[in-house]
């Protein structure tokens, strides 16, 4: 009886201890964001002004979109590998749609206007992760292959496209009525980048769909676990098509994002860049085996790679230590992730078995 | 309340907690509980959903280490530091959850860590030759090869038994080891343990089937939220006294709801094969059954008899090889799943862990994951419609959990389980199938369930009840079907014994 006494005395201590320690392990990615900054508002004076966080918030625009298409497709227990791919190829067809389309049979070439441009692209964006998500949900190719494939194909059709070359002139021109590509990248609203406010929208949009729509309770039980989900009447494999899709739509955004910001389109555009998606987004707090994750943390995932390799920029490190230190981060962010989830996962070793991809 | 010190005579005190307590946070698990257990005895542990059982075994094969109190091994006070620790000690367990690598195959899940090596290499033929021995001994047709994902979850259960056999430990935990096991089965695990006690062997055995359960008793041991409540040798107890300690009222699991009228037919199966998992014969052959508006149908049978590929197949995980499945006069064999649970055709899956619970998502999340429609508001979810349905369903089957928000590994067991038949339950379904939905929950959730299934039945819902216990056969149904080697062997109205039942599956009757 005298163990009855001291037991909650003791539990206050030890819980207070614990939580202090569970919310630097969960605000990892958001303390990790606030040390950057500090780390880079002393070393140089120029970072921490509205200037710079502007510019290198329209660099983070970029991988977040990506980012965010991403998370889509890990929650549930997937991965895209061709993203940064299907942005160039984006880049590359926005680029060639500018150009004018050349009708052969009636001799004449049409100059669609910008926005048919955009939508044209997100189509495309779309149709690649229309392959992807019926290569992996219908004809059960595991993610990492398909993907892995596409990633190819959309990067070859690119270079197929333009030989290799890079389209420069993107502004149109005013008697055509095709002008107003720059303004993606360009223009300000609010003073804030328009890149910078797309990604608002759709860091919000994901945000939505993810916490309050039927869609996003699929998404994430998808993840968790795909059998039960299914036994319990989501649509499994569709929620699997529409995740690629997704995120082929948000590359595509991206890649129009990205050849406005640079006014050119190169078939050699985001190579790469799908790796620090998947890097934002385990930052972020994601697990790679599906099921957990938010918008949130992705957002500060991004931030974080973004700030910390445009910071490192900034104080004159050498672009070899900058690849080393970002390797650095994104180890520490999974051994993190390993260290929240681990003392879980040993409880029911039996759901650590993926769905069957074969 | 201190230990009992009665002379039972038989063996010493091998293990044993000292005021063992442990906390998650708020919860407090375990309350300063004293427990023994004995060489060459049987100790059953009792007690509801949540009392605590798995916690105390966790901290005395070294899975989890306790908050407060003490471990005494051969009078010598110790702590481990892992399980494996324990696994040295000659303590071995069989958790509740199984634990067995699916990919892999029976031969090396058994020897799983503890490969039976030669010269270096794995020595393979070895390894299949004292599995098939094990299986032996169990009375099981299991091939050492097969991958574990291809068995059922009876079989399964069969394999962590032989895993924990193999061993050779001098003490042995058993916590709901019979959960999917039918009753010879369970006969024959039973031989199995008086073999071991024979031989010196400590037991520990955890079950929610209390009768059989006491047949293999030695001393019992009642645990009621977290404290030992009561304990005595098997002389001084019957089943009376188990349930009086565990709840403390006494359950009547009633008998089946009468005094209304049935329906027309609501599922018509006609002629329906299905193939079995790995498609080399038919686990359900030419069946034909009907379940009338309001009836409730209990389908008997060995493990391996087709229930579950059976109730699969309707539910819509599988498709049938020829037959039909009419549901409320309409043809289900084109429709998905999502379809039928929307027509008001539901299962509530045998495995909870690998069919039944998303273990990322909160209780809450799981509850109400068969019906997102009915709480989406055009586009939104509304999350007061949630929180109600959520709450609604934990208050229906009794789930002991701190809300919906809670996690479901923090859950017990039998808690899961409820999750599982609450989810199906909260689609208004018009016919619900149900596979051994008792598995693992205590005598009070039990009737608590078989409540809830006669009031929805006298509401006009079907129900098929799957199970491998007889006497829920006779406590909730009109009609009782059996069925053996993928067809049906026998039907019974209610009027039936146990042993007539237990004769038509083919099992053998004990005297
Ligand atoms: N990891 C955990 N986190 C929080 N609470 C937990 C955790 N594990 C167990 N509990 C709580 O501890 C209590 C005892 O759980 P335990 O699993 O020991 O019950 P049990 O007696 O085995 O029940 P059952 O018959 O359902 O298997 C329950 O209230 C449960 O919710
Ligand atoms: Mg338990």
């Amino acid at each position: 009886m005298s163990d009855q006494s001291t037991a909650p005395a003791r539990k206050g201590l030890f819980s207070g201890g614990f939580d202090l320690g569970r919310l630097l392990l969960e605000g990892r990615a958001f303390f990790a964001l606030i040390a950057i900054i500090l780390f880079f508002s002393y070393q140089s004076p120029y970072y921490f002004t509205t200037g710079n966080l502007l510019i290198m918030s329209s660099h983070v625009a970029i991988f977040g979109l990506l980012a965010l298409g991403m998370l889509l497709v890990i929650l549930t227990g997937g991965i895209d590998l061709s993203v940064g791919s299907t942005l160039g190829l984006a880049g590359v067809v926005a680029g060639a749609l500018m150009q004018g389309v050349e009708i052969q049979a009636m001799g004449l070439t049409l100059y669609p206007s910008v926005w048919v441009v955009v939508v044209l692209t997100l189509g495309l964006g779309a149709l690649v992760g229309l392959v992807n998500g019926v290569l992996i949900a219908i004809f059960k190719v595991p993610a990492f292959v398909a993907t892995l494939g596409l990633l190819y194909v959309a990067r070859g059709i690119a270079l197929l496209m333009t030989n290799g070359l890079t389209y420069n002139n993107l502004g149109g021109r005013e008697e055509l009525g095709n002008t107003g590509f720059a303004w993606l990248g360009f223009n300000r609203l609010w003073g804030v980048p328009i890149g910078v406010l797309v990604l608002a929208a759709v860091a919000i949009l994901c945000s939505l769909v993810l916490t309050r729509t039927a869609f996003g309770r699929w998404v994430y039980s998808t993840g968790g676990n795909a059998r039960a989900a299914e036994l319990s009447g989501v649509p499994v494999k569709l929620t699997t098509i529409a995740v690629y899709m997704a995120s082929g739509v948000c590359a595509a955004i991206a890649g129009l994002v990205l050849s406005s910001q640079l006014t050119s389109a190169g078939p050699t555009a985001g190579t790469t860049y799908e790796l620090t998606a998947i890097a934002a987004v385990v930052i972020g707090g994601a697990a790679l085996t599906g099921g957990r994750g938010n918008v949130r943390g992705t957002m500060l995932g991004a931030f974080v790679i973004g700030f910390l390799s445009d910071g490192l920029v900034i104080i004159g490190v050498s672009s070899y230590w900058q690849t080393v230190f970002t390797g650095a981060v994104i180890v520490l962010a999974v051994l993190l992730n390993s260290i929240q989830y681990g003392g879980r996962g040993s409880r029911a070793p039996r759901k650590a078995s993926p769905p069957k991809a074969a | 309340m201190t230990a009992p010190s009665q002379e039972t005579g038989r063996g010493e005190v091998v293990l044993s907690a000292r005021n063992v307590g442990k906390s998650y946070g708020q919860i407090q698990a375990l309350k300063g509980v004293n427990f023994d257990i004995r060489r060459g005895q049987v100790t059953t542990l009792f007690g509801e959903n949540g009392a605590g059982k798995s916690t105390l075994m966790k901290i005395l094969s070294g899975v989890i280490s306790p908050s407060s109190g003490e471990i005494v091994l051969d009078g010598q006070t110790l702590r481990f530091a892992s399980a494996k620790e324990a696994t040295a000690r000659g303590i071995s367990i069989i958790h509740q959850e199984l634990s067995l690598a699916p990919n892999m195959s029976v031969r090396d899940n058994v020897f799983m860590g503890r490969e039976i090596t030669r010269g270096g290499a794995v020595d393979y033929a070895e390894e299949a030759r004292q599995t098939r021995a094990l299986m032996e001994e169990l009375e099981e047709d299991i091939d050492p090869a097969t991958p574990v994902e291809d068995l059922r979850l009876g079989q399964q259960q069969i394999v962590e038994i032989a895993r924990a056999l193999s061993v050779n430990s001098r003490i042995l935990i058993m916590d709901e080891p019979t959960s999917a096991l039918s009753a010879s089965e369970v006969e024959v695990l039973f031989k199995v343990i008086r073999d071991l006690t024979a031989r010196g062997v400590a037991i520990v055995y955890i079950s929610h089937h209390l009768e059989e359960a006491l047949t293999i008793t030695d001393h019992a041991v009642v645990l009621r939220d977290g404290a030992m409540t009561a304990s005595a040798p098997r002389e001084e107890i019957d089943l009376d006294w188990i349930v009086r300690n565990m709840v403390g009222e006494n359950f009547d699991l009633g008998s089946p709801p009468t005094g209304y009228e049935m329906g027309d037919a609501a599922l018509s199966l006609r002629g329906l094969s299905v193939p079995s998992a790995n498609g080399t014969r038919l686990a359900v052959e030419d069946l034909s059954l009907d379940l009338r508006a309001g009836e409730i149908v209990c389908i008997y049978g060995l493990m391996g008899a087709g229930r579950t590929e059976l109730l699969e197949c309707v539910a819509g995980r599988t498709a049938p090889q020829s037959g039909a499945i009419v549901f409320e006069g309409e043809d289900m064999r084109r429709l998905s799943i999502a379809e039928r649970i929307a027509r008001g055709l539901v299962l509530v899956p045998e495995d909870r862990q690998r069919d039944g619970l998303v273990q990322t998502m909160s209780v809450g999340q799981n509850l109400s994951l068969a019906s997102i429609g009915a709480f989406t508001r055009g586009l939104f979810t509304s999350r007061r419609t949630e929180r109600g349905l959520v709450d609604a369903s934990i208050r229906d089957v009794t789930i002991k959990t701190d809300g919906g928000g809670a996690a479901i590994g923090s859950l017990s067991g039998g808690n899961q389980q409820k999750v599982v038949i609450g989810k199906m339950l909260a689609t208004h379904p018009r016919v619900v199938l149900l596979d051994e939905p008792s598995r693992g929950i205590d005598i009070g959730a039990k009737a608590e369930v078989f409540r809830l299934l006669a009031e929805r039945a006298k509401a006009g819902i079907g129900v098929i009840y799957s199970t491998s216990e007889v006497g829920e056969c006779l406590s909730i149904a009109h009609r009782i079907v059996v069925m053996r080697r993928g067809r049906i062997a026998a039907e019974f109205g209610a009027d039936v014994t146990k042993e007539e039942i237990m004769a038509a599956s083919g099992e053998q009757v004990a005297a």
